[in-house]
């Protein structure tokens, strides 16, 4: 059996004393879980350590920690793998294993956080529930099988708070609804038996740590130990908000999109020096002298001037951008019309979906790794992706 | 070694001396750069929260451009472009009925894109194709006593899945060991691995610039004398940005960043002005002994 140096983070906020950590070799082997590890320290070393655990079967969400810098469900983490992430061994022979209470939430002691604190708020500010499409009918709702497979990604969240432990934006801002909530978010705004999509995206989309607010980090979807991908869930709600319902936001958000997508149909390439003023001040040439781009412009001041003294940016780049060459120009402007022009969105889930290539001998290149955002829940090859399916039932339903 | 080249937008924009230095650094490493001209942004990643499918096809495009030239594989020296690629190519390699949805869209101009294109990021190209050995053996001039933080920033980092990263290929490690083979001390620092705050600057910008700013706060207090970074997205908040982030989080900062070519170019020795450092906005003084064109702290 392996010898493992397990180092708990141990701290007790009302002793007065810093946290500390405490270590403890454990012989286990690599396939028992990083909680297996905890509860012998905690049952046969000191019964004090804090820890909170329930199922053991990576369904109740209790034993969020963070394993070697990983958030994660330490019940289904084996040790070795929470060993391997590990680049050095601390000095030691044996494989080391620091297991830490979760980022961005208050620790009440050792290991255990407070859950209420952050997330729970989170989810509850989201409006968590089935708002009634009226009028309510005598008995279940019947929607359409189809419409439903879109939320069963989100579905399958366990609230565990790995997602919001590391979450990059929320460290930073932790006013930020973050990964977790805007997830269950969708849950209620691709479920076509709510009656408040509209002003659910509204809402969230208003919130100056609202939708917007999420930086692309990709760290809820390492995270995440059920494959729920929060980030990819907050892009979706952000195609609805912004290009389906065309919400204009008081954050720049969708302007922001606008702007971009706007640039690069007109340059096919992404033009910079508008992008900034377009969003703040509109999404046109004369974007820049509206005021509030003007605001903007002018508070970059410390970082445009020496870019321009310093030859950084050249007059032209600044003025006119770079530009693709008039035929493959035209060639891109052809494909926003054809794709913008379509009555119906196209969008791809591969959580749903599933991989058809799983079946294909021929190997994928390297950066191109099979498998997407988690484990594929079901496998279906069909096509088009469940975006589409549940928006066309959710108008079906509508109307039902 | 021929390859597919995609620079992306941000290089010959508003950063153009990493698209300057890489064309610089490339014979010297014996990279052929084909450079793929004729195609669209990237999307950055905001291109597919607008629409995900027209996100896929200008990328779709891209790779069926890079197919058709005779380069051994694609190449791109931008985290961002990479990530966002890889977004859109796994879509693209997993469902063969949507990519066929997509092939239609570039139909008019007789392009295909064939499922399976390798694109790899200059930092993959170092370690998994020209190698660690042979770069080593390239090194003039070792940046011996350099202290060089990486920053990674998240596209080329997370997911991990769709990144290709597992013990056979430790791609977030490839920074610390190319740093270590030029000859350059790795400095270990909390923002290693986090988000430079660049893709919510216009609709956050205090939270934007405070994220810019604690990294190289946490940098130069684990005593970094540079950051680089394989982003140009990155180098513009941890860059341009740099005076803005510094009233944020109200200290002096004055940290140089660097482009992932610019670190190669110097210790293959190359001079300091020929790889654009004069550009920055934080002068490299701290690197570079520009009285002796010398990477600051090593014997010429």
């Amino acid at each position: 059996m392996p010898e493992y140096l397990l180092k708990i983070r141990r701290y007790d906020p009302t002793s007065g004393h810093a946290a500390y950590w405490d270590e403890h070799a454990v012989e286990l082997s690599g396939s028992n879980s990083v909680l297996d590890a905890i509860l012998k320290v905690r049952d046969e070393v000191d019964g004090s350590v804090g820890i909170r655990c329930s199922c053991q079967q990576a369904i109740c969400g209790s034993c969020g920690v963070r394993m070697n810098g990983k958030p994660g469900l330490a019940c289904n983490t084996h040790l070795q793998e929470a060993a391997d992430r590990r680049h050095d061994g601390d000095g030691d022979a044996r494989p080391v294993i620091e297991v830490e209470p979760m980022g961005n939430m208050p620790v009440i002691r050792d290991l255990i956080v407070d859950m209420d604190a952050v997330h729970w708020k989170k989810i509850q500010r989201v409006t968590p529930y089935l708002i009634n499409q009226e009028p309510i009918p005598e008995r279940e709702y019947i929607v359409p099988h189809d419409a439903m497979v879109d939320v069963t990604q989100t579905m399958a969240c366990i609230q565990c708070g790995a997602c919001v432990s590391d979450c990059l934006s929320m460290e930073i801002d932790p006013g930020f609804i973050g990964p977790a909530a805007l997830s269950k978010a969708y849950r209620f705004v691709g479920d076509p038996r709510d009656a408040d999509h509209f002003e659910r995206l509204k809402d969230l989309s208003e919130d100056p740590h609202g939708l917007y607010d999420c930086t692309h980090c990709f760290n809820c979807i390492d995270a995440c130990p059920k494959g729920v991908a929060p980030m990819s869930q907050i892009m979706r709600l952000r195609r609805k908000a912004g290009t389906d319902e065309e919400i204009t936001d008081r954050n720049n958000g969708n302007r922001h999109e606008e702007a971009f997508s706007t640039l690069v149909q007109d340059y096919g390439l992404l033009n910079e020096a508008e992008l900034l003023p377009r969003s703040w001040g509109g999404n046109s040439w004369f974007g820049k002298f509206h005021p509030d781009a003007g605001r903007v412009l002018l508070k970059s001041l410390p970082a445009i001037i020496p870019a321009v003294l310093r030859g950084k940016v050249s007059p032209k780049i600044a003025m006119f951008g770079h530009k693709l060459a008039p035929d493959d120009l035209q060639a891109v402007k052809k494909i926003f019309t054809k794709v913008e022009g379509r009555d119906q969105r196209i969008e791809l889930n591969l959580y749903v979906s599933g991989n058809d290539s799983d079946d294909d001998p021929t190997p994928v290149a390297v950066g191109a790794a099979a498998g997407e955002d988690g484990a594929p829940a079901d496998k279906s090859p069909t096509f088009p992706g469940p975006g589409e399916a549940s928006e066309s039932a959710s108008s079906e339903s509508e109307s039902a | 070694m021929k390859v597919a080249y995609w620079p992306g937008c941000v290089s010959r924009g508003f950063t153009p001396e990493l698209h300057g230095s890489m064309a610089k650094v490339a014979p010297l490493l014996d990279l052929e750069l084909i450079e793929l001209d004729r195609a669209a942004c990237c999307g950055a990643g905001v291109i597919a929260e607008h629409n995900q499918e027209l996100a896929d096809t200008l990328n779709a495009r891209t790779f069926a451009l890079a197919q058709q030239t005779d380069g051994e594989l694609m190449m791109n020296i931008c985290s961002t472009c990479q990530g966002a690629q890889a977004e859109c190519q796994e879509r693209l390699d997993a469902n063969g009925e949507y990519r066929t949805t997509i092939n239609a869209n570039l139909a008019d101009e007789g392009l295909t894109y064939e499922k399976g294109l390798t694109n790899k990021n200059l930092l993959w190209m170092l370690v998994e194709e020209i190698g660690l050995e042979t770069l080593r053996a390239k090194v003039t001039r070792p940046l011996s006593g350099l202290k060089v933080g990486p920053f990674y920033g998240c596209y080329i980092v997370r997911p991990v899945d769709r990144l290709g990263i597992d013990a056979e290929h430790p791609r977030d490690r490839y920074m610390q060991m190319v740093i270590e083979a030029l000859g350059g001390t790795v400095i270990d620092y909390a923002g290693v691995y986090k988000c430079c705050g660049f893709p919510i600057v216009t609709m956050n910008m205090e939270a934007s610039l405070k994220m810019a700013g604690r990294h190289l706060g946490d940098a130069i207090d684990a005593d970094a004398d540079c950051l680089v970074v394989p982003c140009p997205l990155c180098h513009l908040n941890l860059d341009l940005q740099q005076p803005l982030a510094a009233s944020q989080v109200g200290r002096e900062l004055g940290l140089p960043v660097l482009h992932l070519p610019q670190l190669l170019g110097l210790a293959l020795g190359l001079e300091p002005k020929d790889l654009g450092m004069s550009k920055h906005v934080v002068k490299p003084t701290s690197v570079i002994d520009w009285a002796a064109s010398v990477v600051a702290g090593a014997p010429a």
